[in-house]
């Protein structure tokens, strides 16, 4: 969906979080907020709903330790069983390093593979960058535009008051 | 460094305070210039290394394996050895990037990055080594459970610690690539956005997979490397311990211990501490990052090789007191055989490497002396190898029967893959140091605005009136309000 946005810039990160407080005091959508590393508070400020990977990984995880301890099984009991110096078929103490491995294997695999499903990244992916230097030294948020003009000239005024470098209208697929 | 007041903690660990824009120019510096002198002349040595090794290599693969020197009482000797070795080096890399980011230990920032390369490199030194042990290394893919046919016994033995090995190895190279790639993928936008020439940006573009720094992007980004961190801490773990029951689970004396997984994996944190430090006191100068890579780095991993030397050494003086206290005869030859016996430099060059070398630690002066802490470094590397090297021969070499006793002495191959395997390392460490961003930018910007405000939560004292952070209800009102939208 395009929509209307304001992208505001900001040089130090405590006007960006402050930006951010005060947007989402003033009930205004806070869209996204752009950073060149993870800054501290921001979850907070954004109201950011806790992920649910750490599920993904449990989930995958068990699934590699089934699956090796029944692979295993059924390799050595079911299809092949293989006499090694008497022991018993269902060696299952033995089973475990194995098992374990493909424990961690899945889960960290399936972790990444849903974290760059759920963020839309892929390889050559084409981004959008909503300022330049993002990546660098700048900080960004990006505020829905407000369909209220009154609302609109207090977002602007609540940037600029937080220390905006630049506050500029864009189109955005939001 | 300026000085701080009397009683304040240093918790400094980039020297001054860069801007945000500093750090990214210094650290691209090495990538977008030429390199200096020093590198184009470690290059040329590496790439003859490399050299070495692919020749032997081909020798080794043409001739057989009885080009080494190994024979019916030494079946496992360099190769071994080195497999070892090189997995051992890797783990300090993930204790760097993942044990230290589950500690919250802010030093890791400016090593994890090249801690990381290191260990992935490393694991593909090691194995190299059981591949071309096998003599025909074409039919490598046996050693994984395929499709049953009829080469040979229909499944793998998975009661094999060799089978439990391959399992170990391949999850924990995956798991480190993956896990080092993530690491990269912000950094590669950062160099992506500055790229001045069409072929680079286009590179970066492909590899940084649109990254764009978004803040819901991050906040997903810091919980997946918790996730991997707490995966690869007992994978790493693991690792080494399943190479230890290679030897643990067989009846060799010297090899039949309980104590070896810990002890190994003791052993593998101190060989990778030490390499560690061999190749950052060589970049920080070669590539002028004594900002980011300071002598308090240098200082804390002087610390960690300092513990776990002491382990190391701990663990040798108690193989020695089980060898005399639990009274089997080939136990206790095979311990008076290793001190004395023909292969005895081997073991007191590792005492004196592994046992004495670190404890010069103890010393301030020493930890913060590059020079002291270089050549340590690789005495510790040296030490390590030979350490390796006393397990696997000396047990082999003499056991049980004296009918069955032998020598092995290595051969001009022997060696020359071992050069070799220094080669591909050292080969690929050079091409990543002057291609990919050895430090992560992202994370040393984080810590150097954490470091100006002396924490986090100082940031709220510069809170303009009316800007404190949203209540609970105030994010439950707006969540409410903009319930359905996307995202």
């Amino acid at each position: 969906m395009r929509a209307r946005v304001v992208i505001a810039t900001f040089p130090h990160v405590d006007g960006l979080l402050n930006a951010v407080r005060r947007a989402r005091r003033e009930m205004l959508r806070v869209y996204d907020v752009y950073a060149p590393f993870p800054v501290h508070g921001l979850d907070e400020a954004m109201g950011i709903r806790r992920t649910r990977l750490p599920k993904v990984t449990l989930i995958a995880g068990l699934t590699g330790l089934t699956f090796a301890l029944c692979f295993q099984y059924y390799a050595n009991v079911l299809d092949w069983p293989l006499n090694v110096g008497g022991k018993p078929d269902n060696t299952t103490l033995a089973f475990i390093p194995i098992s374990f491995e493909l424990t961690v294997l899945f889960g960290g695999l399936t972790t990444v593979a849903a974290f760059l499903l759920r963020t839309k990244l892929f390889p050559s992916k084409q981004p959008w960058l909503p300022a330049p230097g993002i990546t660098d030294d700048t900080f960004a948020i990006v505020i829905r535009k407000p369909s209220a003009e009154e609302t609109h000239q207090r977002t602007l005024a609540l940037l600029t008051e937080c220390g905006a470098a630049t506050v500029t209208e864009s189109e955005a697929d939001l | 460094m300026d000085k701080l007041p009397e009683g304040v903690l240093e918790t400094r660990w980039i020297t001054g305070s860069p801007t945000l824009k500093q750090i990214t120019d210094d650290i691209s510096r090495p990538m977008e210039g030429r390199p200096g002198k020093l590198w184009y002349i470690l290059f040329g040595i590496a790439v003859l290394g490399l050299l070495d090794l692919l020749g032997m290599a081909t020798w080794l693969v043409a001739n057989g394996i009885g080009v080494w020197g190994l024979n019916n009482s030494v079946g496992w000797a360099f190769d071994i050895t080195n497999f070892v070795f090189w997995i051992g080096i890797g783990h300090a890399g993930t204790l760097i990037s993942a044990i230290l980011l589950l500690f919250r230990q802010k030093w890791r920032t400016s090593i994890n990055r090249s801690a990381e390369a290191m260990t992935i490199f490393a694991v593909m030194c090691a194995g190299l080594f059981p591949l071309l042990h096998m003599g025909r290394p074409w039919d490598a893919f046996f050693i994984f459970p395929y499709v049953p046919n009829q080469h040979g016994p229909l499944w793998v033995n998975f009661r094999s610690p060799l089978v439990w090995d391959v399992f170990a190895i391949s999850t924990y190279f995956t798991i480190s690539l993956v896990f080092w790639y993530l690491g990269l993928i912000p950094d590669l936008a950062t160099l992506r956005d500055r790229a001045t020439t069409k072929i680079k940006k286009a590179v970066f573009g492909v590899l940084s997979m649109g990254w764009n720094g978004s803040h819901r992007t991050w906040s997903r980004y810091e919980i997946v490397s918790l996730i991997l961190a707490g995966l690869a801490t007992p994978l790493v773990l693991s690792v080494h311990s399943i190479v230890s029951m290679d030897f643990a689970t067989s009846l060799l004396p010297g090899w039949h211990t309980t104590i070896f997984p810990p002890y190994f994996v003791a052993g593998a944190i101190y060989s990778g501490f030490g390499m560690v430090l061999t190749l950052l006191i060589l970049t920080r100068s070669s590539m002028n990052l004594q900002r980011y890579i300071t002598i308090k780095h240098l200082d804390s991993m002087a610390k960690v090789l300092l513990l776990t030397g002491s382990i190391v050494g701990f663990a040798y003086a108690t193989e020695f007191f089980s060898a005399w206290y639990g009274g089997n005869i080939y136990e206790r030859y095979h311990f008076v055989n290793r001190a004395t016996g023909p292969y005895a430099f081997g073991f007191w060059l590792m005492m004196l490497c592994n046992v004495l070398a670190p404890q010069l630690f103890w010393w301030k002066k020493i930890r913060q002396h590059v020079g002291a802490l270089f050549v340590i470094s690789i005495l510790v590397n040296i030490g390590m190898w030979f350490e390796r090297f006393v397990i696997i021969v000396v047990s082999l070499h003499r056991a049980f029967l004296p009918a069955s006793w032998g020598m092995f002495y290595p051969t001009v191959v022997d060696v020359g893959i071992l050069v070799g395997s220094f080669g591909l390392f050292f080969t690929l460490f050079l091409l990543f140091i002057r291609f990919a961003p050895m430090i992560a930018i992202w994370e040393v910007k984080g810590v150097v605005t954490e470091q100006a405000h002396g924490t986090h939560v100082a940031v709220d004292t510069h809170v303009i009136p009316g800007s404190e952070a949203p209540t609970e209800a105030v994010n439950a009102a707006v969540n409410a309000a903009h319930e359905g939208e996307r995202p």
